[in-house]
Formats: C-alpha cells, sequence, structure tokens
C-alpha cells in the first residue's frame, strides 16, 4: 500500500520538475497531479474503510530524523482533502492560469506543494514533520507571489511569510520539548513516553495551538489570511484554504493523542478560540467587498466552527462523557472535510467571476446567475452548504457539534453546561450571520442587475474551469446523503483521541448516525414537497397570463441598475450593530444643495488585530532591532570577517 | 423551592436587566421605583409580622415607591433635561455585561458563607447582582441623574441582602440606610437641579472639568 | 392497517394544515374587535389564497429561476416543519435526537431561500427588507437554540416530543420562573420571525419601513399564495412550541387533548392581536435590542435552572 503512496508522491516531484524544464510542462505537471491524486487515493480509501494502518520506514542520514511514514485513519482522513481537492483545481488553474498568460513554472511549486502536504499528514518522526511543513510552507509563498508583478502580490507575500515562520518557530519549540522528554523524536515515542497533564503539557498545549493555529488562522494569529487568498491566483487560494490550513488542525489533532488525559481548561480554551474565530471571522467577512478577502475570512470562520467541535470533543474526554467526546470530534473533524469542499468550490468561482467579469469588488458586479449560468448555480450550492443550511453538508457537520453541545448540557455538570451553551450559542449566532453573509455574496454578485459595463459583457468560463466547480458542488450534497455512512470512518480515528475503545466510539457514533438519518428523512420531506410544488404551480399556471414586466420600483420612471442595494448597504445594519467591534471607516460625501449631483460613500473595515496588536508590535521590535543596524554595511569582506570569527569563538567555545 | 419568593428575586433580576438595556429617563427612574417597591414587598413577605419589620418595608415601600421617583421626576421636569439615558456603554452592550455580571454573582452567592440560611437559595446572588447593576448604571451612563437612579438600585441590592440575614440585624440599621439614601437623593436632587442652572447641562462628564 | 397512533399523528397534522390560516383571521379580529371595528371575517386568509391560486402572474424580467424556487422552498421548510413539530401531546411523525436543531435549520434554509429570492429582483426596497430580516433573524437563532437548551436541561431529553411529552405540572413547579423566562424569549423570537409588531407591521403600505412584507413585493399569483400559506404554516409552527410548553397536557384523551390544544393556539393569536394593538412598532434600532435581550431571557433561564 505504501507503493502506491511513495509512487504517488514521486511522480507529483518528477512532473512538477518537468515543469520547470518543459516547454509543455504545465500540462505534464497537472496530468501528473491527477494520476499521482487516484495513486494516493488508493491507501487513503482502504485505511479509511478497514480502519488499518500502513507503516514504512526508510533510513535517512539527517541527525534525529527517519523517514518513517505512516497512514493510520486519522492521516488518511486529513489525506483525502488533498487527494481530492488538488487535481479538481490543478484542472481548473490550468484553464485559469492560461488565461493569465501562462506562469507555467509555477506547477512546480504547486506539485511540491501537494506532494509535501501528503508527506507532512503521513510523517511520524518530528525532523521530516518539520520539513515537509517547511516545504509546504514555501512553495505556498511562491505560490501566492505568483503573480509578482503586483506591489500587493509581493506585500501579502511577505506577511504570509512572516507569520507563517512566527508559527513554525512555535512548532520547533513543541517538538524539540516533546522529542527532549521522550528522548526520541519519533512520533509513536511521543505517545509510548505518556505525557500526563501536567504545567508542562500545558505549556506544550499551548504551543500547538499558537503554532499550529497559525496555520490554521485562529483569532488573532489569523492576520495572515485576508491579505495572501486574494493576492493568489484562485485555484491556489483554494487550495491553501480549502487543504492547507487544515495541516494546522492537523498538527494539533495528531499532537492531542500524544497526550494521556487532558485537562477541562484545554477544553474551555479550544471552545473560546473557536467561539472568538468562528464570530470574529463571519463579522468581518460581512463587512468586506472583495469577494476573495471575504472568503478568507470565512475560512477564519469555518476553523473556529471545527475548533469548536474539537473543543466540545475534549471537553467529553475530559470529565468523561463519551458522547459529547465522539460526537464533538466527529463534528469537527467532518467539518475539516465539509469546508475544504465548499470553500475550495467558492474560491474557484469566485475566480471563474474575477476573470470573466473583471473586478473584485462585490458592488460593482451583480446579474452574473444569467450570464455565467454554471458557476452561479455551483456558487450558490457552495454558497448554501458553507450558510450551513439544510440539506447539504455544511449543516451535517454542525448538527453533530450541536447534538454533542446539547448533550453536554443534558448530561453535563455546571461547568459543562457553560462551556457548551457557550459553544452552541456562538455557533447559532455563526450560522445566522453566515446566512447574511452569503445571501449578500450570491444576491449581489448573481442576482439582480449588473452594477457596472464588465459584469454586463460577462460571459460562461471554460469548461475545464466549470467542471470542477460541478464536481465539487455535487460532493457537497454526496456527503451529506452519504454522511450516516461516513461516520463509520471515524471509528478507527475517535479511539486514539478519546481514549476510548473502538467498539465504544462506533456504539456512540450509531446514535449520531441515527440522527443524521433522521435529518436526511426530513431533507427528503422538504425535496419531495418542493418537486411537488413546482409540478403543482407549473399546472397551476399552464394556460394562464405570465406576463414579464419591470421590477416594481414605486413608479420611478427611470430606474436604474445603480440604484440596487449594494454589499455595503446589506450588510449595513450588522455592521452597525456591531460597530464597537468592526471599527469600520466611513467616508461620507452626502449630496448637497437643491439639485443634488455628487454624493458617495465607501466604507473600508481594516482588521483591529493587525491595526491594534501586530502593528505595534512589529514596530516595536523593528525599532529595537534597528540597533543592529550599525553591524551591516554592505561589504562582503566585513560579513566574511563576521563569520570567521563567529567560527572561532564557536571553536574556542567548545575547546575550552 | 418557594415560588412565590423566587418569583419575586427573578423579577428583581429582570427588572436589572431591563435597567441596563433601558433608553429614557422617564422609564428608568420608573423602572427603579417598581424595583423598590417589589423588594419592599418581599421583605414584608420575608420579615416576621412584628411591627419593626413591618414598620422598615412600609418605610421603604413609600420612600423608593413614590417620594423617590417624585422627585427625581421633578428634578428632570425641572431641569427640562434631555429624554435619553446617553450611555457610555452601549445598550447591547451593556445587556451582555450585564447577563456575565449575573453570571458572576450566581456563582459568588453560592460560594458565599452566611451566618444564617437564607429563606431561598438566590436571594443572595440576586442581591449582589442588584448591587453589581446599581454600580454599573453609575459607572457607565453619562448623566448625574442616571448615577442616582444607579444609587438607588445599589441601595435596593444592600437591602435585598440584608434580608438574606433579616433574622440578625437590626431593624434600627435598615431605617438608618433608608434614611441615607432619602437624604442622598434629595441633596443629589437638589444639585442636579443647581448644576442644571449654573452650566445648563448635567453631564458628569464636563463637570470633570472643574477640576483644574 | 394504520396503527392508532399514526392515523392520530396524521389527524393532527391534517389539522395543523387546515387550521394555520386561521390564526391570522383571529389576530385580524382580535385587532379590530380594539379599534371598535367589524373586522375582516375569520377566513379571509383562506380566501386570499383560494384567490391567490386562482391567478396568472407578473414576472421581473430581471429576476431567475432563484426567484421562482423562493416561495416553493420556503412553503415545503416550514411544511416539513410541521412534520418535526409534535402538537397536542403526541410525538411528531419524524421525531429524533436534535430534530430542534434541523427545525431552526429548516427556518435558515426558508430565510435564504426567501432572501435571495428578494435580492433577484433588484429592486432597492427587497434588498432593504433582505438585509433587516438576516440581521433580525442572526440574532433571533441564539436565542431560540438557548430556550432549547433550556428545555432540553430540565427535561433530560433530546428530541422535541420526548421534551414536550415530559413538560407536565410538576415540572412547572419545580422550575416556574425558568420556564416563565423561556416562554418570554420565546414569544419574543415568535413575534419577531413572523415579522408582528413590534418588530415589523403585517399591515403597512410603506416599503422604507417594512422587513418581511418588503421582502414579497414582487412576487404575484401562486407565488404569493405559497408565501402567504408558509407564513401561517411558520406561525403554527412556533406557536406549537409556546403552547405545549403552556398546556403542558398528554393523553387525558385524544379529542380533549387536540381541543385543548386547538384552544390554546388561538389563545396565542389572540394574544398577538392584544399586543399589536396597544403597541407601537418599535424603531428599526431598537429591535435588536430586544433580541439580544431575548437570548439575555433565555440564559437566565439557564442560570436559574442551573442555581436551583
Amino acid at each position: 500500500m505504501m507503493t502506491f503512496f511513495l509512487s504517488s508522491v514521486s511522480l507529483l516531484m518528477a512532473t512538477g520538475l518537468a515543469a520547470l524544464f518543459s516547454r509543455k510542462g504545465s500540462l505534464i505537471a497537472v496530468a501528473g497531479c491527477i494520476l499521482a491524486a487516484i495513486l494516493g487515493l488508493i491507501p487513503v480509501l482502504a485505511s479509511l474503510f478497514t480502519s488499518a494502518a500502513f507503516t514504512l520506514r526508510i533510513g535517512w542520514n539527517v541527525p534525529f530524523g527517519a523517514f518513517s511514514l505512516e497512514i493510520d485513519p486519522l492521516s488518511a482522513f486529513f489525506l483525502l482533502p488533498v487527494f481530492l481537492l488538488s487535481p479538481l483545481a490543478a484542472l481548473y488553474g490550468q484553464a485559469y492560469l492560461q488565461n493569465q498568460g501562462g506562469h507555467a513554472k509555477s506547477w512546480f511549486f504547486w506539485n511540491s506543494l501537494v506532494a509535501s502536504m501528503a508527506v507532512l499528514v503521513a510523517a511520524r518522526n518530528a525532523v521530516l514533520f518539520l520539513v515537509a511543513w517547511e516545504i509546504m510552507s514555501l512553495c505556498s509563498f511562491f505560490l501566492v507571489v505568483c503573480e509578482h508583478r503586483h506591489a500587493e502580490s509581493r506585500r501579502a507575500g511577505w506577511i504570509y511569510l512572516v507569520s507563517t515562520h512566527l508559527g513554525t518557530a512555535f512548532i520547533v519549540a513543541l517538538f524539540l520539548l516533546l522529542g527532549n522528554s521522550a528522548h526520541s523524536f519519533d512520533f509513536n515515542e511521543f505517545i509510548r513516553s505518556g505525557i500526563v497533564s501536567s504545567p508542562a503539557a500545558t505549556l506544550l498545549f499551548f504551543l500547538s495551538v499558537v503554532g499550529f493555529g497559525t496555520k490554521a488562522g485562529f483569532v488573532p494569529f489569523h492576520v495572515w489570511l485576508p491579505e495572501a487568498h486574494p493576492a493568489a491566483p484562485s485555484h491556489v487560494s483554494a487550495l491553501m484554504s480549502g487543504v492547507m490550513i487544515k495541516m494546522g488542525i492537523y498538527g494539533l489533532v495528531r499532537t492531542l493523542t500524544f497526550f494521556n488525559a487532558y485537562p477541562f481548561s484545554w477544553a474551555a480554551v479550544l471552545i473560546a478560540v473557536g467561539a472568538l474565530s468562528g464570530i470574529l471571522g463571519v463579522l468581518f467577512a460581512i463587512a468586506q467587498h472583495d469577494v476573495k478577502r471575504l472568503l478568507a475570512y470565512h475560512s477564519v470562520e469555518n476553523i473556529g466552527i471545527i475548533t469548536l467541535g474539537l473543543g466540545t470533543g475534549l471537553l467529553g474526554t475530559s470529565l468523561q462523557l463519551p458522547f459529547v467526546a465522539v460526537i464533538g470530534f466527529a463534528g469537527g473533524l467532518l467539518h475539516v472535510l465539509n469546508h475544504a469542499v465548499f470553500k475550495s468550490l467558492l474560491f474557484l468561482g469566485a475566480g471563474a467571476v474575477a476573470l470573466r467579469a473583471g473586478p473584485r469588488d462585490m458592488d460593482r458586479l451583480g446579474g452574473l446567475l444569467k450570464r455565467m449560468p454554471r458557476t452561479g448555480i455551483a456558487f450558490f450550492i457552495g454558497a448554501a452548504a458553507i450558510a450551513g443550511v439544510p440539506p447539504l453538508n455544511g449543516f451535517v457537520s454542525e448538527l453533530l457539534i450541536f447534538y454533542a453541545g446539547f448533550d453536554g448540557i443534558v448530561a453535563g455538570s455546571v461547568p459543562v453546561v457553560a462551556a457548551t451553551v457557550a459553544a452552541v450559542a456562538a455557533l447559532g449566532l455563526i450560522g445566522g450571520l453566515a446566512v447574511a453573509c452569503f445571501t449578500k455574496v450570491f444576491g449581489i454578485v448573481f442576482l439582480g442587475e449588473p452594477r457596472s459595463r464588465e459584469a454586463e459583457q460577462a460571459h460562461e468560463a471554460d469548461a475545464l474551469m466549470t467542471v470542477p466547480m460541478l464536481v465539487l458542488a455535487s460532493l457537497c450534497g454526496i456527503i451529506a446523503l452519504a454522511s450516516p455512512l461516513i461516520l463509520r470512518v471515524f471509528k478507527g480515528i475517535l479511539p486514539g483521541l478519546t481514549h476510548l475503545s473502538a467498539a465504544e466510539c462506533s456504539f456512540r457514533l450509531d446514535r449520531a448516525a441515527h440522527t443524521l438519518e433522521g435529518f436526511l428523512a426530513a431533507a427528503a420531506a422538504v425535496i419531495v414537497m418542493a418537486t411537488a410544488l413546482v409540478w403543482a404551480r407549473r399546472r397551476l399556471l399552464s394556460g394562464r397570463s405570465q406576463t414579464v414586466v419591470v421590477t416594481w420600483d414605486c413608479g420611478y420612471v427611470k430606474p436604474s441598475a445603480s440604484m440596487q442595494y449594494t454589499s455595503s448597504s446589506f450588510a449595513q445594519p450588522l455592521v452597525d450593530l456591531f460597530g464597537s467591534i468592526l471599527r469600520t471607516h466611513k467616508h461620507l460625501e452626502a449630496p448637497a444643495g437643491h439639485f443634488p449631483s455628487i454624493g458617495s460613500m465607501r466604507t473600508h473595515t481594516a482588521d483591529i488585530f493587525r491595526r491594534l496588536l501586530f502593528d505595534p508590535l512589529f514596530a516595536a521590535v523593528q525599532h529595537a532591532l534597528i540597533m543592529g543596524h550599525f553591524l551591516q554595511h554592505g561589504r562582503i569582506h566585513l560579513y566574511v570577517l563576521y563569520i570567521a570569527l563567529t567560527l572561532l569563538i564557536l571553536l574556542a567555545v567548545k575547546l575550552q | 423551592m418557594a415560588f412565590p419568593m423566587d418569583s419575586l428575586l427573578v423579577c428583581v433580576v429582570l427588572i436589572d436587566l431591563a435597567l441596563l438595556a433601558v433608553n429614557r429617563l422617564v422609564t428608568l427612574v420608573r423602572i427603579a421605583a417598581l424595583q423598590g417597591v417589589l423588594i419592599g414587598g418581599l421583605s414584608l413577605y420575608v420579615g416576621g409580622a412584628d411591627a419593626a419589620s413591618i414598620l422598615t418595608a412600609t418605610a421603604s415601600l413609600v420612600l423608593k415607591g413614590i417620594v423617590f421617583p417624585f422627585m427625581l421626576m421633578r428634578a428632570m421636569r425641572e431641569a427640562s433635561i434631555n429624554r435619553e439615558v446617553e450611555p457610555y456603554i452601549g445598550l447591547n452592550l451593556s445587556i451582555i455585561f450585564g447577563l456575565a455580571l449575573l453570571a458572576l454573582s450566581l456563582w459568588l452567592g453560592f460560594k458565599l458563607p452566611l451566618p444564617v440560611a437564607a429563606a431561598s437559595t438566590l436571594i443572595v446572588p440576586v442581591a449582589l447582582f442588584t448591587i453589581l447593576a446599581g454600580l454599573f448604571l453609575i459607572v457607565g451612563r453619562l448623566k448625574a441623574l442616571t448615577q442616582i437612579v444607579g444609587y438607588l438600585v445599589l441601595e435596593n441590592g444592600i437591602y435585598t441582602f440584608s434580608l438574606a440575614i433579616s433574622h440578625q440585624s437590626s431593624w434600627i440599621v435598615e431605617l438608618g440606610i433608608l434614611l441615607d439614601v432619602f437624604v442622598a437623593v434629595f441633596i443629589m436632587g437638589v444639585i442636579t437641579y443647581q448644576i442644571n442652572r449654573e452650566f445648563d447641562h448635567i453631564d458628569t462628564n464636563q463637570l470633570s472639568d472643574l477640576k483644574d | 392497517m394504520i396503527p392508532v397512533t399514526t392515523q392520530m399523528a396524521l389527524l393532527r397534522l391534517a389539522a395543523a394544515f387546515v387550521l394555520a390560516p386561521l390564526l391570522f383571521g383571529v389576530i385580524n379580529r382580535t385587532q379590530a374587535l380594539f379599534a371598535g371595528r367589524k373586522g375582516p371575517p375569520l377566513l379571509q386568509m383562506y380566501f386570499d389564497i383560494a384567490k391567490l391560486m386562482r391567478k396568472g402572474t407578473v414576472i421581473s424580467r430581471t429576476t431567475t429561476w432563484v426567484f421562482r424556487l423562493g416561495p416553493i422552498v420556503g412553503l415545503s421548510c416550514v411544511a416539513t416543519g410541521c412534520l418535526l413539530v409534535p402538537f397536542a401531546g403526541l410525538p411528531a411523525p419524524i421525531s429524533f435526537p436534535g430534530d430542534f436543531v434541523v427545525l431552526v435549520a429548516l427556518l435558515a434554509l426558508m430565510r435564504f431561500f426567501t432572501v435571495s429570492a428578494a435580492l433577484d429582483t433588484g429592486s432597492s426596497f427587497e434588498g432593504m427588507g433582505a438585509s433587516r430580516e438576516v440581521q433580525f433573524s442572526a440574532l433571533a437563532e441564539p436565542a431560540l437554540l438557548v430556550s432549547f437548551a433550556v428545555l432540553a436541561r430540565q427535561t433530560s431529553a433530546l428530541s422535541l416530543s420526548e421534551m414536550f411529552g415530559q413538560v407536565s405540572v410538576i415540572f412547572w413547579q419545580q422550575a416556574a420562573p425558568s420556564f416563565i423566562l423561556v416562554l418570554a424569549a420565546l414569544f419574543i423570537v415568535f413575534l419577531a420571525e413572523n415579522a408582528r409588531i413590534p418588530f415589523d407591521d403585517p399591515n403597512t403600505h410603506l416599503e422604507l419601513t417594512m422587513v418581511h412584507e418588503v421582502m414579497v413585493l414582487d412576487h404575484g399569483g401562486p407565488d404569493l399564495g405559497f408565501i402567504l400559506y408558509g407564513s401561517a404554516l411558520k406561525m403554527w409552527i412556533l406557536g406549537a412550541l409556546i403552547v405545549n410548553i403552556v398546556i403542558p397536557i398528554h393523553e387525558i384523551s385524544v379529542w380533549p387533548d387536540i381541543f385543548l390544544f386547538i384552544v390554546g393556539m388561538l389563545l396565542l393569536a389572540v394574544a398577538v392581536g392584544v399586543v399589536e394593538s396597544v403597541m407601537a412598532r418599535l424603531r428599526l434600532l431598537h429591535v435588536p435590542q430586544l433580541l439580544v435581550g431575548a437570548v439575555g431571557l433565555a440564559i437566565l433561564a439557564l442560570m436559574l435552572m442551573l442555581g436551583a
């Protein structure tokens, strides 16, 4: 089985290299990516359905390192989005970049990114993990600055590079401490050394939350997301937001398996972080005008939902509420897969819109559903899925987290109830706001009349772009439909997290499957009734007058497209309500005089964490480092002198 | 669980939350008065049938239900104050703060050791919450008048607290507190009126300029 | 042969589908009584729906399939909601742990489609209504969920049927203050979600001030009929949540149960009518406050329950 995996990774690397040197390289690379994904899915599915673990160890001449790979159900679950989405996004990207003038060499980084993520998830050695982590970060950096001629792209790239390395620093510290106590850098040794909860363990937990949270996008470490995602090409945003940030979640979950027990406070921290990320993510998303920036903030929101699920699971484990533990983790992990599917779908859709209609500013779009029907319907399904409305997959995972939360409310003691009610109320608020946000995106971009000439002249994207979107859209429905079956794969994953036996886990998963079946019955009822009503409406209207006129406009003589509600006006009540958090800047030029001609209003919502936390922090750091400026002269012989001196001093210290 | 008493206490909590959420000065004074009446009624319910407790309860009922609101309304009318409350902290946020304070006081209330068992488990947390709500009104609102109301609510809280241990405390103390508050409200009412006549507003923010 | 309980369940379901529009008649009659008018007939809503079903449509040329799907999906959602909510003591036809979350989500689905259909017309009025609707509902959703949390905690049940099956006189004696607070929260959500005063005035004809009615300005004919009937069913569902708590009856015997329940629903409609007669509409800025207050009431109820 590992042969399939290894050949998949090597195929990715080989075809990636071909992209660097060959003229037809991009085609080879994309084909390689697709083939590699098919190869890679074989061991993944085998592990998921049989709950088996496949291992491979190869000697490796790196201190403390070992090329130790394993695909257990947890790894397989996180490999699933990697191999599922990368070929679809690659197909789309091939057509997308063709329209953007090539960038053939970017496919080297694309394939390396996919390969590094695959190795990262399968790695069982801390050094190998960190190497893969670093390759992943660098490749994604190069992909973000793919359009390096724009200053904006370069700036976003730097912000991303700095924040990802800050996160990596915490992860390195985490693994050093773990390795120190286990006397090995092998993950299995970490587990065997049996870290019990103690102040030291809490430090480890804190390090992993900050380190992996930076990659995942926990508030307040999310600041790179709304910069990097809009700057990157759309298929890259799709892969980064759909798959790469989940590597942060994977790291956190994998770290959790190293511990023997979890204190209550960890669960409380995760629930608080999840609620904060979820609510602030969706609030900032509502205030945005740029579709891709909005989607980036929604990644923060969804990471928040995932973390709420994980936190609820942790709570159940720490206080011996097995049902809460199993279903909470299951919901959180299932949301990883779900978010990967609908978020990449939405990014691809946003890319198609940007390519065919031009402006990324929502207030200059509109009426695209008639001009881009296939993109429109795929985007609609994605929007409904991310808003968490039934019968799509986004709701299924939220339902599981709700279920776990309510079970905690019923069965738990007072602290449990406090934590779970917070989770449930936060999830409810997030759900309501997400509906607001995505009716806004879909309504403003795809419905109504076009607000600019570019939008008016938009036309449907190529088949290579729309087909991956439609596949993803149907996945949104399929995952929901198959959710009771999908739950079964968790019985191989959850024992390591909940410290319960597989039988105990599967007993609880069956109860949850019962709820999902009930939900599917309700969903089926909705669909049957809707179909019946469509038929009834057609019957009722046949032979009657069906007039088509202009929209009712209260009797204006000449309605124009600019009179429509815009995204700013749609969001205004919510933005004002949460004004104390969002601190939106308004630039208002009110119309004046008896015959007002010009009036305008612009709103801008900057990230408060960036403005109030990181900008001052980095300014202070820069101020401190300026003091070392005298060392820098730009002359090569001085630098050689520094190196020689350092070596001599080190030698002296060592020989002392 | 004593049903009528708990219901009264829940009403007191609701009034506290309403005080934080309300936007009109007149309504603010009216609900504060209602709270005074409720707590007076509560003390009649809890307290014994002896003359002293009936006297205290009646005095507080009359003062808080009728006299204080009347005085405050008069001050408001004569100073022709703007009808809005003018919060520092937004009203929605105030409710959320209020709920957090409530959780805090419930937690504190159940932890706090009492010399004697209270008539209801809720009475101490509710008293604490009323005190905190009163403090919040004093801290989080702009106008002198809201601060007087906050002070009144604070006193309501203290009075409720004394009900929890009513068997121990002397009614003289009750009357003493009541008298204190009476004088305080009286003086503040007059001062509000005077400040307004001097400066044409009762914004405490601008009063702090006087210190220079 | 259909078992007796299923027969009774179908009967109750039929009662919901038939009687829902009557609530509007009762509300209007109550208002008329207060205003000293005679008021429209009790069955006016039925006449309206019947008339609309016989008409053709007028559709904006801006619109797409989203616009036509809006009323249809909306009605299907609330009709499915009727399958989830128990009426008059008997378990609902579809009942499973966590079904109330699905109920809340069905309302969200309905909103998703109604709002999208409104934005599909490109009309600024409908955009305005849509924008307000999503704001109010985003706050109503946590209130509803926390209220369910209180009920779940008190009854140790995770499905609506079990929950309401256990709300009995004894529970009322144990935790009356909590129940009253939850009822208040649910009543606020009921008024907000059904677009009644003080949140929205269903009778106003000024587009600028409306919330829910303005979203359906462009619908006509059978579409509008679906919307009207859908809003009646929505009122019935959310009302049933309240009435199920207020009248804790089970299995006294079948017919008195159903009779009591229907009387309860009609009394609720009278209560709405009274509220509408004595209150004015809130300023839009104050609406969120009331909804945040509803969340507050529900949380307070939970705290009291935990404390007691």
